[in-house]
């Protein structure tokens, strides 16, 4: 155990954090909303293999991330006319997303399984690369980590900032009343469920585009799950996302920190590990209930339908 | 109060000509016709149920009318939504506050403005400073709003309304969530704003109010409009008969009777809120004696809902000896056995917590009364639907049958039936919220009778409202809530409307133990 | 001019006619996906939905693939009745047939008459210990009880992969991924001869039996359903939200837990890493399709079993992938629930030109 190897490790704990980090990025807004959107798992495969498809015909990565961005935004939008207007539960839709999902991206690349691509290469930012470690850590990666970094920063400034992250919390904790100083609720609504769906499909495209880089059935194994437990454990605030979703990270290559130390536990007993994490944080952060109840959008999950305001 | 004449010759603010809107199954608003000037405080007056909340809802843009038309300061207009009001010069205070609990009062008041409003204003919270000391408002900008207290929360909504320098506020029901030293603060700001030349419509079913700030009030009932009159040339008895039609014999006031032995007791209960924006309990006492009706005043949100989850039992923290029921410690027991023991429960909530609303009224009576009617674990929905029926017939509770389902009921005659339903278990001990809220002056008055029978019977009531004048006319006993403190309880007879607002506004409070009683939470 | 208003009364037909609906939408957009695959749609509908009750083979095989799902949704049924979410029943199948496995697998060749008792036992303690530790954390610690089932399916699922490497691998088995055959004496006696149909698919119809009769006839189930549609009024009527909860979680584990034993014991024999094709998402399907009625899981239950059906030999006869039925499982709940819209609203034509 020396410094480059604790070096390698938060390199590798950055890159499989990061789709997480996506999916929570776009969760987070949603749910300030007042929507719980359970359909990620399904809206990420999606993603990885539209993103994987597109990549794979044209050769051009870009493109294939894009394509992921547009198939989430679909996904989302079915979700969104029947949970928004539809007035369907939140929950079951949210399943329902999850099992289509699942079922269509298997579908779609059937043909496509086992094929390989050429993901996008890291690239290494001058000067700052070279800070020793931290250059190591954070500055030698791909151009979809550099992208999650300022998303977050953005998120974060749009949030707490602007006007707009006014709005968009106003409208998660009490719709009635957005309503009647007239915010259009709907169309905020509407607007952050297309958002978390692309950035859902940017966390697809990650998958099969750069993480392994090749499609798969169901490759993403319960990260738009794991994402979900994220926004609950950072508290509906950004900066702790980030830092939970590269904690996750941590724990899905557990199996190399271990490594490191010399020991040797069955591959599969480790695969638990990140699912075990999230049921451990799962009850750490919410046993205190009045702190949840304090933080969380209160209109979370309830159904919003403006023509019922008499 | 006449100091400002509107001369002849200024036009109508606003003018409403027919207008009409239709509910399913029901016609809220029916040619409504009304005019307001410029500086008038106009009151519209009605039921609950008259249309009045409709009705303003279409001026602030919220609902759209079916028919008829809106003239503003002489063109006809169109309101589309609430930001076409709010151009306009149209506030609105809302009944139940549109505001955000989790923002400052300075990012409410921000949400509601436009871009080019609020470049002009530039700095928001040094206006808001400057308008609360102009009109007394009192209002610190970067408070967040769930640590306000209601009639502050009300300040904000009109702070919300002087920003955009109004010309047309719209108050609904503004009063009833105040004490009666907050009411009469609210009539100066009020009075300053109409001098200033603002036209004020006030929603209210308070006819004392009425007399004693509005120069003019339109009367609805059933949506249509009844009369138009100047409240100072009507006697409250005539307004009354025009809101209610024949209905109005009621006030002459019930006998009151002294209590016998003491049925349940609090003993020095102290408990924090389990809510972030909720109220902590702090040293109640109180003896409630068989044969009485005790009442509690209080404005919303001052511990009444604790108390209430604390003595149901719907809040399970053991509390063992502060809590007894005929001498015998309860605080430890479940929701059911305190029902088995003898205590019943009228709720606040009718729909969603007193009935299930997607179940019928024959399930809705196997909430709460099971005893009976359960053989081996099995329910006996035959003799259930007997009973339910019964229950029906009895308190005249208007509805298809025993199958209809809770929620297709009207808020009075649902309350009935749940009213009926606890009364029916012949409880030693019954527990009361707000028995009369929103309910039709017909219910009311079986709701008035039924309560005073039971008490009558020997039974113990516990009375909370927020109606004062219904505590009045109801409680043998009475005592007021505030910030979770218990007042001095007094016999009816021996208080005022003067001494009892006094005390919901906190007055009984002895600031020391205040001080020692926040400190505590604080480290805890 | 078409208009959408809402009724005052749910439509009890809608609530029926609903499923039905969907299941047309469902297979008209079945139509429309094979004939843009250049697969002839009226081919592929015959042999997804009708070949699979063709012969009386094959509606054994039918049965044998419903049993899994209506065991799984009738708990499943109960559990959403009662606002309880839970998505585990995945997990609690495959901890059931972990758990039956081992004990099968102990029993060895032993004749003993408590082989399959002990066997199917092991199954349901298995399923309800999946079943109960989330219920705990989220009654104790109020953990989410979505999240934690969810987790609780992988770590299950990565138990039992574990499982079939290590502990119980066949030590004459080549060294692959599977337990040993099981005895004639822990496997499940079949009901007819000639085909698979085990007892397992008996126990499946009395549970959904049982289950209606406690959801409408008891105390019981007056309180589930009070609980789950309006919590508050259940607090206000003392009745213990803890004691619900775990009546139906743990109902629900057990009967997964069940259906898991069922399948190692039944149709497949031994323990292998992919004993359930997703049977615990789908009967989330089932029980939604059966309109969260014990006796409507049913008929939803032989629909999804038609369809596994319908899928596998697609893909023999057509090479349509199998995974088209997740895809069709999907689509279904989607109308499903666009259906459910009718049930509160209706379309009203008008011929006013503006309102």
């Amino acid at each position: 155990m020396d410094a480059d190897f604790i070096a390698q490790i938060l390199f590798s704990a950055i890159k499989t954090g990061t789709p997480l980090l996506f999916i929570a990025l776009g969760e987070v807004i949603c749910e300030k909303s007042g929507v719980l959107n359970l359909g990620q798992e399904g809206m990420m495969l999606m993603g990885a293999v539209v993103g994987f498809l597109a990549a794979y015909s044209t050769g051009n990565m870009a493109f294939g991330v894009l394509a992921a961005m547009a198939m989430g935004c679909v996904m989302s939008l079915i979700f969104g006319v029947l949970v928004l207007h539809l007035g369907a539960n939140q929950v079951a839709t949210g399943l329902a997303l999850t099992i289509f999902g699942t079922g269509l991206s298997a579908f779609v690349g059937s043909d496509f399984v086992g094929k390989t691509i050429q993901g996008f290469n890291p690239i290494p930012i001058p000067y700052l690369s070279s800070i020793p470690y931290l250059g190591k850590i954070l500055f030698e990666h791909d151009l979809l980590v550099y992208l999650s970094f300022i998303m977050t920063v953005l998120i974060m400034y749009v949030a707490n900032k602007t006007r707009l992250g006014l709005t968009l919390k106003a409208v998660g904790e009490n719709p009635n009343a957005a309503n009647a100083i007239g915010i259009k609720v709907l169309r905020v609504r509407y607007l952050a469920i297309m958002f978390g769906g692309a950035m859902t499909g940017i966390a697809g495209a990650y998958m099969s585009l750069v993480y392994t880089p090749m499609w798969a059935e169901n490759m993403t194994a319960g990260r738009g799950w794991i994402a979900l437990a994220l926004v609950v454990f950072a508290s509906w605030r950004v900066g702790r996302i980030m830092l939970g979703a590269y904690l996750f990270g941590l724990a899905s290559i557990m199996h190399l920190v271990l490594q490191g130390f010399g020991w040797t536990i069955s591959t599969n007993l480790l695969a638990m590990l990140p699912y075990v994490a999230t049921v451990f944080v799962m009850v750490i952060i919410s046993a205190d209930k009045f702190k949840e109840k304090l933080l969380a959008p209160r209109s979370l999950g309830k159904p919003f339908d403006p023509r019922h305001m008499a | 109060m006449n100091n400002t004449k509107t001369a002849q010759h200024i036009s109508p603010r606003l003018e409403l000509i027919n207008i009409s809107k239709q509910y399913p199954g029901c016609l809220a608003n029916d040619n409504i016709s009304l005019s307001l000037m410029p500086g008038e405080i106009h009151a519209l007056l009605g039921e609950n149920g008259a249309g009045k909340s409709t009705l303003v809802k279409t001026i602030y843009g919220v609902v759209a009318p079916d028919t008829g038309q809106l003239i503003w300061d002489g063109k006809e207009i169109e309101i589309k939504s609430p930001s076409t009001a709010r151009e306009l010069g149209i506030g609105m205070v809302f009944q139940h506050f549109s505001l955000f609990e989790t923002l400052t009062v300075s990012q409410n008041i921000e949400l509601c403005l436009s871009k080019p409003q609020l470049a002009s204003i530039g700095n928001l919270a040094e206006k808001i400073r400057q308008l609360s000391q102009e009109y007394g408002l009192n209002i610190d900008p970067h408070r967040y709003v769930h640590s306000l207290s209601i009639g502050e929360r009300q300040r904000v909504e009109i702070m919300r309304c002087l920003v955009q320098s109004v010309k047309l506020l719209i108050l609904d029901e503004p009063t009833s969530v105040l004490t009666p030293q907050e009411v009469s603060g609210l009539f100066s700001v009020l009075r300053t704003l109409a001098a200033e030349g603002c036209s004020i419509l006030f929603i209210s079913h308070k006819l004392h109010e009425v007399t004693e700030i509005c120069e003019k009030a339109t009367i609805l009932r059933g949506g249509k409009v009844i009369n138009t009159c100047s409240p100072a040339e009507e006697t409250s008895h005539s307004i009354a008969k025009m809101m209610v039609g024949d209905l109005a014999e009621q006030e002459a006031g019930y006998s009151k009777k002294e209590g016998t032995e003491v049925r349940f007791q609090i003993h020095d209960l102290s408990l924090s809120t389990q809510h972030p924006f909720g109220t902590s309990l702090k040293h109640i006492n109180l003896e409630l004696k068989a044969g009485e009706i005790l009442g509690i005043a209080g404005v919303a949100g001052n511990g009444q809902d604790e108390l209430m989850a604390i003595i149901s039992g719907e809040d399970s923290r053991p509390v063992n000896a502060h809590l007894t029921m005929k001498s015998q410690p309860i605080g430890n027991l479940k929701t059911a056995i305190r029902r088995q023991l003898g205590m019943a429960y009228v709720p606040e909530e009718r729909l969603g917590r007193g009935a299930v609303p997607d179940m019928s009224l024959t399930e809705n009576t196997l909430l709460t009364h099971s005893q009976g009617f359960i053989k081996y674990g099995l329910v006996q929905w035959k003799q259930l639907k007997d009973y339910a029926k019964q229950l029906i017939s009895d308190y005249s509770v208007k509805c298809h049958g025993e199958f209809s389902e809770a929620k297709s009921l009207s808020g009075g005659n649902l309350q009935k039936f749940i009213m009926g339903r606890e009364i029916g278990q012949r409880p030693d001990v019954l527990i009361c919220a707000h028995p009369t809220w929103g309910v039709d002056v017909g219910a009311a008055l079986a709701i008035h009778q039924a309560l005073l029978e039971l008490r009558d019977q020997g039974a113990a009531i516990l009375l909370i409202s927020e109606d004062i004048d219904e505590l009045f006319l109801l409680a043998d006993r009475m005592a007021a809530v505030c910030d979770g403190y218990l007042s001095p309880i007094v016999r009816t007879q021996n208080t005022n409307i003067d001494q009892i607002g006094q005390w919901m506004a906190g007055t009984f409070i002895n600031n020391q133990q205040h001080d020692a009683d926040m400190l505590q939470e604080t480290t805890a | 001019m078409m208009r959408i208003q809402a009724r005052t009364q749910p439509s009890q037909l809608m609530t029926l006619v609903s499923p039905l609906l969907a299941i047309a939408l469902t297979l008209i957009f079945g139509c429309i996906l094979f004939s843009a695959l250049d697969k002839n749609p009226i081919e592929a509908l015959h042999v997804l939905l009708i070949a699979p009750l063709s012969d009386g083979y094959n509606v054994g095989e039918m049965l044998v693939k419903m049993c899994p799902l209506l065991l799984c949704a009738v708990g499943l049924s109960l559990c959403y009745r009662a606002n309880m979410w839970n998505i585990g029943a995945e997990g609690q199948l495959l901890a059931g047939a972990l758990g039956g496995s081992a004990v099968a697998l102990a029993f060895g060749d032993s004749t003993s008459a408590l082989a399959l008792p002990l066997t199917l036992l092991a199954g349901v303690a298995s399923g309800i210990a999946w079943s109960a530790v989330p219920t705990y954390l989220k009654l104790r610690f109020n953990s989410n009880l979505i999240l934690t089932t969810i987790m609780f399916n992988y770590i299950a699922f990565y138990l039992l992969v574990w499982a079939v490497n290590g502990p119980l691998r066949d030590p004459d088995g080549y060294g692959f991924p599977e337990s040993a055959m099981f005895s004639d004496q822990t496997m499940l006696p079949i009901l007819v001869a000639g085909t698979r149909i085990h007892l397992g698919i008996l126990l499946s119809l009395l549970s959904a039996v049982v289950a209606w009769f406690i959801l409408s006839k008891t105390h019981l189930g007056f309180q589930v359903r009070v609980f789950g549609s309006d919590e508050p009024a259940a607090t206000y009527a003392g009745f213990s939200s803890k004691k619900l909860s775990w009546f139906v979680m743990l109902l629900a584990g057990a009967l997964a837990g069940l259906a898991g034993v069922c399948e190692v014991t039944g149709p497949i024999g031994q323990l292998v890493p992919n004993v359930s094709p997703g049977y615990g998402y789908s009967a989330i399907i089932v029980a939604y399709l059966g309109r969260l009625h014990p006796l409507g899981a049913i008929i939803a239950a032989i629909f999804l079993a038609v369809l596994y059906m319908g899928g596998d030999l697609a893909q023999i006869q057509m090479n349509i992938p199998t995974a088209v039925v997740g895809m069709f499982q999907g689509v279904l709940l989607f109308f499903l629930l666009a259906c459910d819209f009718f049930i509160r609203n209706r379309l009203v034509f008008t011929h006013q030109a503006t309102a």
